[in-house]
């Protein structure tokens, strides 16, 4: 009764053709990455050791490791995260609880946007003119990671305001109904139930902070140091910019060395990323809304 | 209960009887987490303030709109005559963002119409994992692929002196703001309503005809906007230019040439020059242009999704 017809067979042939050309397409925008990555750590794998990663560099940064710069980078993600994290979630709950629809909350919205959007290099101008000159930080872990914290506060505002709009207004209305005041609805019933969403947003500001470079590089990140920081007013190493140092400035640089300082680096960030990503997926299972 | 204080009749009367602890704890806390909320225009406003402070000795002085924005000459540590031209740093960025794009808008939305329409079960959600993974590397490890990796490459297959260029460095960044266009791109492409394909496929459409004919046509301002967001994300990118272009001053005619970027110059001189020194406040203006331009980009980007949630 109903036989193929000749337009039927064409239709089935161009949905063939189509499907091919773009999943062709997104393996193309995948494959060099992999290609990358696996000559990554094909050249830097051999380089990392115990050793590598918890002594400093000797020999005008051509041997020795990286512990310095290591260190400098947990140091100043620390620091940003101390700042952005609960001024970060501040704002979340105020976007997501309070703000009511007027122009106000549609300008922190435009502002949240463009925080994210601004190039690295003019928050850097910012961390300049703003921490080191004007707040007196001087170059300085202080000066370098409220720079970072401003830049990434966008991740953990999003992130946050998110999983709290993720928990249904009927838990809200049930607290509401008991005579709770708006806060203890927040801290008792909507916080507790947004938290591990509120983490997922932590971890994957913790991989942009340490991945960043333009913006620490006049505010607290120093080429070499042959101290270690003792407080947060020193300047530090940090590992991002120690790739770029290895890898543009000094000469008679052993070839594979800025391959480990990279892997190293890149699997700090993607590691911290992963974890992000299977703490939502785990939180998606587990829902029971 | 008889009431002695009659301000909550005015203002919040649920609240009038209850001018407690608890009271005083929620009203404070709201006012703390509306400063968190603000502190974001007040950042912006900062950035703006603090940079603009930084330039403006240059802006008042030495500063000549059209030798800043008409000559190539970037010559600001020449003694006795600097010239203060970004002409060349423009085209340097101009012409690596562009072939970023010609790179990236192909691809991504290629492979968001895949991952969205295509794609199903684990095999979407693998893809959109990897997406989100390559959106993640860090900008200065692609700087150091195309100093590393892609140099040695370009060199070799093209046969030129040099393979630090506006083709290595529009590669590296074509291939950083890919992943985020994709996704972006992506969440477009799934806030169309499922009942306009339904509707298109009991009229006996195809799959390709109906993301040609209805998907397509209506995602068309988020895709636009993903696509404003990747050339925004281009401009501002400052490390894997700075390490991939060569970092020569010049306006390109080939591809092979090396340039240098706006972003990347402030990153290389900065360091060297001198607080409050025409050079430095030179800088500092090119910041307050590249200020300018990303929030008019993102500003614009923003309107157009926007315009799409509303319609």
């Amino acid at each position: 009764m109903f036989e193929t017809t000749e337009l039927n067979k064409k239709n089935r042939r161009n949905e063939r053709l189509v499907r091919a050309v773009l999943g062709t397409m997104t393996g193309l925008l995948v494959l060099p990455v992999v290609l990358i990555l696996s000559m990554l750590i094909y050249k830097g794998g051999p380089v990392i050791s115990f050793e590598f990663l918890f002594t400093s560099p000797t020999n005008g940064m051509t041997a020795g490791g990286i512990f310095p710069a290591l260190l400098g980078t947990v140091l100043l993600v620390v620091v940003a995260l101390l700042a952005s994290v609960p001024l970060g979630v501040a704002a979340a709950i105020y976007l997501s609880e309070y703000a009511p629809d007027n122009w106000t909350t549609r300008a922190i919205n435009l502002a949240i946007i463009n925080l994210a959007g601004v190039p690295s290099i003019v928050h850097a101008l910012f961390g300049v003119g703003a921490f080191v000159i004007f707040f007196k930080f001087g170059t300085s872990i202080l000066a370098a990671s409220l720079t970072l914290a401003i830049m990434t506060l966008p991740v953990v505002i999003v992130a946050t305001r998110e999983s709290l709009q993720a928990v249904p207004l009927a838990f809200r209305e049930a607290c509401w109904n008991m005579g709770a005041t708006r806060w203890q609805t927040i801290h008792r019933v909507v916080l507790p139930n947004a938290i591990t969403g509120i983490l997922t947003g932590v971890i994957l500001e913790v991989s942009r902070t340490a991945g960043e470079t333009a913006p620490i590089m006049f505010t607290g990140a120093a080429f070499f140091l042959p101290l270690l920081p003792q407080g947060v007013l020193d300047q530090t190493m940090a590992l991002s910019l120690h790739l770029f140092v290895v890898a543009t400035q000094v000469p008679g640089m052993p070839e594979r060395l800025p391959y480990g300082v990279a892997l190293v680096l890149i699997s700090m960030v993607l590691l911290m990323n992963s974890m992000s990503i299977a703490l939502r997926m785990y939180l998606r299972g587990k829902k029971k809304w | 209960m008889p009431k002695e204080n009659h301000r909550g009749a005015t203002a919040g009367s649920q609240d009038f009887d209850r001018l407690n602890a608890d009271w005083f704890i929620d009203k404070s806390v709201q006012i703390l987490v509306f400063i968190g909320g603000i502190s974001a225009i007040i950042f912006i406003i900062g950035i703006f303030v603090f940079i603009s402070k930084e330039g403006l000795g240059f802006i008042a002085g030495d500063f000549d709109a059209r030798e800043f924005f008409l000559s190539p000459n970037w010559r600001p540590t020449s003694e006795g005559n600097p010239t203060y031209g970004i002409l060349a740093l423009i085209a340097g960025t101009a012409s690596v963002t562009g072939l970023a794009m010609l790179v990236a808008i192909p691809f991504s939305l290629g492979a968001a119409i895949y991952i969205a329409e295509f794609a199903t079960g684990k095999k979407r959600e693998f893809l959109k994992v990897v997406v989100e993974l390559l959106a993640a590397i860090p900008s200065v490890v692609w700087g150091f692929i195309g100093l590393a990796i892609m140099n040695p490459i370009i060199i070799k297959v093209f046969n030129v002196p040099i393979g630090l260029t506006v083709l290595n460095a529009g590669i590296i960044l074509g291939l950083m703001a890919a992943p985020i266009m994709t996704s972006i791109a992506e969440d477009a492409l799934k806030a169309v309503p499922d009942k306009y394909r339904e509707a298109a496929e009991a009229m006996g459409a195809t799959r390709w005809q109906i993301i040609w004919k209805v998907v397509l046509p209506a995602a068309k301002n988020g895709l636009l906007g993903a696509v404003l967001l990747g050339v925004g994300r281009g401009f501002g990118e400052t490390m894997a230019v700075l390490m991939a272009t060569g970092h020569s001053i010049n306006i390109p005619t080939s591809v092979f040439d090396s340039v240098r970027a706006l972003t990347a110059t402030i990153a290389a001189e900065l360091g060297e020059t001198a607080v409050g020194s025409p050079h430095y406040q030179a800088l500092f203006t090119i910041g307050i242009f590249l200020f300018v331009i990303t929030f008019i980009i993102n500003l614009t980007a923003d309107l157009i999704v926007r315009g799409v949630r509303k319609g």
